[in-house]
């Protein structure tokens, strides 16, 4: 154990992964509370364009991927705006074309191999120093922004029309919280992929809905339940040589079903 | 009572999908009065009062709130107490009454800014005002219909507002609650010198309560009462009422009176 602890890349990996669980915890609650769970879907699998279209062109998928995500992600918002299609069948429409763009993408640039399974499946075993350096430079801007603006994104998730009329810019606040949510998508995928990154957005809030009836108690308990399901998972992918993506997520769907087992706080014998 | 206007609409039209749903409206709402609004479902109540929040903007025509532009008054956040339908969308949203209450805060609080103690102060105050400050740490899902009704209207109140709107305030609660609210709007308007905006289904309430009576059916027609005359509200909701006028306050008659 503490022979693995010494090594360089699972210092890498255990840093990396415990980042991106603060993260993924505390915008795991707006997740849930905002019912966004099935545009985080969206976004994380039109990932996978941009992914591809970063291999096509050579460069670093990360960009590619952000700029496709942040797309998805307001062409959604603004199909919703428009009123026009409803929002699940745009979030459909959208993944899926971005997803067959990628693998014409791939296809054009012959290279279909391991890269893209780490992409689409979590490597975080092998991240570099320069994905490190990417997941801290995301993690500081993503959480002070969301704490910056944190009374606000609360109030829009409680009563939009309110929020509106108490001055707060809510179109600029449901586009940001999109763009935040493409961002962390992207470097999510590092510690659990494409395929599974969404499992990361809903499930800590998910547990932390079962376990705690007030929103600041939740953001703890969200980002408890997605560290502690990563650092186990890390560490059980590598004692039984599973891979390490699907190791934390099948962990913290476990906490889930656990955490269901409990009464929610806040609901009457009646349900 | 001062002469200024508190709402001052003049050749409002607002038109959805080229169907009009408020056609050529005048009105001027004087400050310090208490207006109800009356009309049918579908008359264009809550546009019109989207109209005076901001939230919607005129086809045609200009509406101004104490001399402004809504949509100012809505970026400034500050002049404007909203009571709103349904306010509680989200029964099982995680948060207190006091934590609902400052949201009345925010609209002048501004980004990065949390809330301090002269915040929580007006809060408190507001819920002590409508008599629910022992709730104050209970989750907003966990208390009966009639004291969120209070909340909100708390929460309305902690802007500090000159005009309070109250969209359809009694519709979810039964006629014990009704009253005690209507007592309560009168009660906090005298105190703090408010500017009252009522819509209501209830018209015999509308007509103890209010100052001004709009019945609004796309067009509008202005009362003082009482009493308003049985030809009025026809022409606002376009069937005959069944209305009974005798005494001051016309009413609803469902069973013969022994009078």
């Amino acid at each position: 154990m503490t022979e693995l602890l010494s090594m360089g890349f699972f210092q890498r990996a255990l840093l990396a992964g415990l980042l991106l669980s603060v993260l993924c915890g505390v915008l795991s609650v707006f997740v849930i509370l905002r019912r966004l769970a099935f545009i985080g879907v969206g976004i994380s699998h039109s990932a996978f364009g941009g992914v591809a279209l970063g291999f096509l062109l050579g460069v670093d998928p990360l960009w590619t991927g952000i700029a496709f995500s942040v797309a998805v992600a307001l062409l959604i918002e603004w199909a919703r705006e428009r009123g026009r299609i409803e929002e699940d069948a745009a979030i459909g429409i959208f993944f899926a074309a971005s997803m067959a763009l990628g693998v014409v993408f791939l296809h054009l640039s012959q290279t279909y191999n391991v890269d893209v399974f780490s992409f689409l499946f979590g490597n975080i075993l092998a991240i570099g120093e320069k994905q490190v350096w990417q997941i801290v430079g995301v993690t500081a801007a993503v959480l002070a922004t969301l704490g910056g603006c944190f009374k606000e994104l609360v109030f829009i998730s409680f009563d939009e029309e309110m929020a509106w009329v108490s001055g707060v810019p809510v179109r600029a606040l449901r586009s940001l919280f999109l763009v935040i949510m493409a961002l962390v998508v992207i470097v999510a995928i590092y510690l659990v992929g494409i395929i599974l990154v969404s499992a990361l957005l809903v499930i800590p809030g998910a547990v932390a809905r079962n376990l705690s009836g007030h929103i600041r108690t939740m953001v703890v308990v969200s980002v408890v339940a997605a560290a502690s399901s990563t650092l186990g998972g890390l560490l059980l992918s590598y004692g039984v040589d599973w891979p390490s993506g699907a190791t934390v997520v099948l962990l913290l769907s476990a906490v889930f079903f656990l955490s269901a087992l409990k009464k929610r706080p806040g609901r009457g014998p009646a349900g | 009572m001062s002469a200024t206007s508190a709402v001052l609409i003049s050749g409002l039209t607002v038109t959805y999908n080229h169907t009009p749903i408020l056609d050529d409206i005048n009105l001027d709402i004087r400050e310090g009065s208490f207006a109800g609004i009356l009309g049918p479902n579908g008359a264009g109540k809550s546009t019109l009062l989207k109209v005076i929040l901001g939230l919607i903007r005129p086809t045609r025509g200009e509406v101004q709130v104490f001399g402004e532009s809504p949509d100012r008054q809505r970026r400034a956040g500050m002049i404007i107490g909203y009571l709103p339908q349904r306010p509680l969308t989200n029964p099982r949203f995680p948060i207190t009454v006091l934590d609902v209450v400052l949201m009345g805060r925010y609209g002048q609080m501004g980004f990065l800014r949390r809330p301090r103690a002269a915040d929580r102060q007006i809060a408190r105050e507001n819920l002590a005002r409508v008599g629910i400050d022992h709730l104050a740490e209970r989750p907003i899902g966990e208390i009966s219909g009639g004291e969120q009704q209070r909340v909100f209207i708390a929460r309305a109140l902690s802007v500090r507002p000159r005009l309070l709107i109250l969209d359809e305030p009694t519709i979810s609660l039964d006629a014990c609650g009704q009253d005690e609210l209507y007592g309560l709007v009168a009660r906090v308007k005298a105190e703090l010198d408010l500017t009252v905006l009522m819509v209501s289904h209830d018209i015999g309430a509308v007509a103890t309560h209010v100052d001004d009576i709009i019945c609004l059916n796309r067009r509008l027609h202005v009362h003082q009462p009482p009493p308003i005359g049985r030809l009025a509200l026809e022409n606002t909701f376009g069937c005959s009422v069944e209305y009974l006028f005798h005494g001051e306050i016309p009413h609803r008659v469902v069973r013969v009176h022994d009078d």
